[in-house]
């Protein structure tokens, strides 16, 4: 079983709309796990059928038991996340800024702050009508975005894979560099990056390349929207060049993409010319590579 | 433009690449042609506004958090700070304490605990705060690091800066990260009005509602930029339409807006509808949005 990982660093490049389609092209081999949990979008090309489904708990959250408070203050002095205020005598903590530490609840003389675990969202295991399996979640209003939700995601999709014999688990990660991405990119086999030929596109494809490199895997490249700019385009082909990054194709800027968004359906479903070949012929080349390594 | 409290405004978006950093790099740029106005990007994961605008650097600093160093002269190996960290930062080998930094929130409870002051706690680098300057524009970024897996303490600290260095800007905005969990939320605490920019696709509306729903928890107005339109379906209209958030400009799908930002220009230079969008935007925050929130 192979990890691939599909990331942008930039958002809107379009990395689920090629995970998804990756996701059909791939059928009963691939199991999809949409660890973009803080929007996760997949579903709506691959209406999965939420046929199970679990809350999620993550860290904790303190909360004072009035009747038994001294009102001493020593809690609102420690806490560094200013999430304990005052207000006529009574000290109460804001869920949205507590970050869980504890310090609060270990320095309460009067031993009146209790720890409750955090719901973090709900996580879900569905039948996706490729034949396969999807795993996703969606993180709970005002839940932090620590990277456990995505490692749940992420491992009940390994476990499904194993048990199942698929040769692949096929990851959408999230945009940026920060905790949901290294927390996709831990134990991955293979990164797919989805780029696009903008300032900003290869600014980002730059930063987010430096962190796969700390985790030494193997990337190939797609780059979307390639005709917007071909003199960017050049700079990033030539970046991938310098950097080993396989290159699998360029796909022109094209409103099919859109439109089959818009219909509940992935670019190979709805398309039915060159934008449907590229992304096969890159599918196909994504599964060599990655049997290669 | 009449004259009011400061107004603090967050660029948002569920969805990433919907246009946040275009229309925040326009709007100021636009605003600085009559007055001061300051713009932060706190998507310090990936901080792009810069790309956008030139200026001056006149400030430049390193951002740090703090961590637990050990002190292993001090330390009698007690394992207090290992059962107090919540987050596993600290663990302990034979007789030697570990910090692992990165999974370090900063809460101090080791440090403070420790009876014997072994775990001072010391600055670690996170990345890299700058400031530019070009006329009536100040323009702020931070960078993280990386391998630094936190962006809150960094967007807390950003955007303390920038109030502190301008507390009376007439207009601050500042450029937030996508999504709608903790960064998001970080930028959008204190500000007195969220624009959330979306495109009229299925993905642009599912995450919209999410934004919204998190901005509703905070009590925040907000109001809705559609870029991209024309594209996708008359969806993302009628989700405002039923849900009382005003749209407060179209921007038209359009591949010459496209290549215009892939070779990092602003837009509204040349394209007068974009322009007219802005005066749009403006209008209405001058108008119905109340300034001076802490």
């Amino acid at each position: 079983m192979k990890e691939i990982v599909i990331i942008s660093g930039k958002g809107g490049t379009g990395k689920t709309s090629l995970t998804a389609a990756f996701a059909v092209l791939g059928g009963n081999d691939v199991v999809v796990a949409d660890c973009d949990v803080d929007a996760a979008d997949m579903h709506l090309l691959l209406q999965p059928d939420f046929n199970y489904s679990d809350d999620f708990y993550s860290g904790e959250l303190a909360y004072i038991e009035q009747a038994d408070c001294i009102r001493c203050g020593k809690c609102k002095d420690v806490c560094r996340f200013d999430a304990i205020s005052v207000k006529l005598n009574r000290f109460t903590i804001d869920p949205m800024n507590c970050e869980g530490c504890g310090y609060c609840a270990r320095i309460c003389p009067a031993h009146c702050i209790r720890n409750k675990s955090r719901l973090a969202g709900k996580w879900y295991i569905s039948n996706i009508r490729t034949g396969s399996i999807m795993v996703h979640a969606r993180l709970g209003i005002g839940a932090d975005n620590s990277g456990k939700l995505v490692a749940k995601v992420k491992d009940e999709a390994k476990g499904i894979a194993i048990e199942e014999q698929k040769e692949f688990v096929l990851i959408d990660g999230s945009p940026g560099i920060g905790c949901p991405v290294v927390s996709s990119l831990s134990g991955a086999s293979f990164v797919v990056l989805v780029t696009e030929p903008s300032v900003s596109g290869l600014h980002d494809l730059k930063r987010v390349y430096e962190l796969v490199k700390k985790f030494k895997i193997r990337a190939a490249c797609i780059i979307n929207k390639a005709d917007i700019n071909l003199v960017k385009c050049a700079e990033i082909e030539q970046f991938l060049a310098e950097e080993g990054i396989v290159h699998l194709a360029d796909l022109p800027y094209d409103e099919n993409f859109t439109k089959a968004m818009t219909q509940g359906q992935t670019i190979v479903e709805y398309d039915d010319g060159l934008l449907k070949d590229l992304v096969t012929d890159s599918w196909e080349k994504v599964k060599r590579l990655v049997r290669e390594e | 433009m009449t004259s009011q409290k400061p107004l603090k405004i967050a660029i948002a978006s569920g969805k990433g690449g919907t246009g946040k950093t275009t229309l925040s790099t326009n709007l100021a740029a636009f605003i600085a042609e009559q007055q001061e106005v300051v713009l932060v990007d706190l998507d310090v994961e990936e901080p792009n506004s810069g790309l956008f605008l030139n200026g001056e650097m006149i400030h430049e600093e390193f951002n740090y958090k703090m961590t637990p160093q050990w002190d292993e002269s001090k330390c009698t190996v007690c394992g207090i700070c290992r059962k107090v960290c919540n987050f596993h930062a600290i663990i302990q080998l034979g007789p030697s304490i570990l910090v692992f930094p990165e999974l370090c929130h900063s809460c101090y409870a080791c440090s403070e605990l420790c009876t014997v002051d072994a775990l001072p706690m010391v600055p670690k680098k996170t990345g890299i705060l700058k400031e530019f300057s070009s006329g009536n524009l100040h323009f702020i970024e931070s960078r993280l690091d990386i391998g630094e897996e936190q962006a809150v303490p960094t967007i807390a600290k950003t955007k303390k800066y920038a109030i502190g260095k301008f507390p009376d800007a007439q207009f601050t905005l500042f450029d937030s990260p996508p999504g709608t969990s903790c960064p998001m939320m970080e930028v959008i605490k204190d500000v007195d009005f969220v624009i959330l920019v979306t495109e009229p696709t299925p993905f642009g509306l599912h995450d919209l509602s999410l934004a919204v729903e998190t901005i509703r928890a905070y009590k925040k107005p907000c109001g809705v930029v559609i870029n991209r339109y024309g594209i996708g379906n008359n969806d993302v209209i009628e989700y405002c339409q039923n849900e009382n958030i005003p749209i407060l400009a179209k921007i038209a799908n359009s591949r010459e807006i496209a290549e215009l930002y892939s070779s990092g220009k602003l837009i509204y230079r040349t394209i007068p509808e974009v322009k007219v969008a802005l005066n749009e935007i403006l209008d209405y925050c001058l108008n119905n949005v109340e300034g001076g929130n802490k």
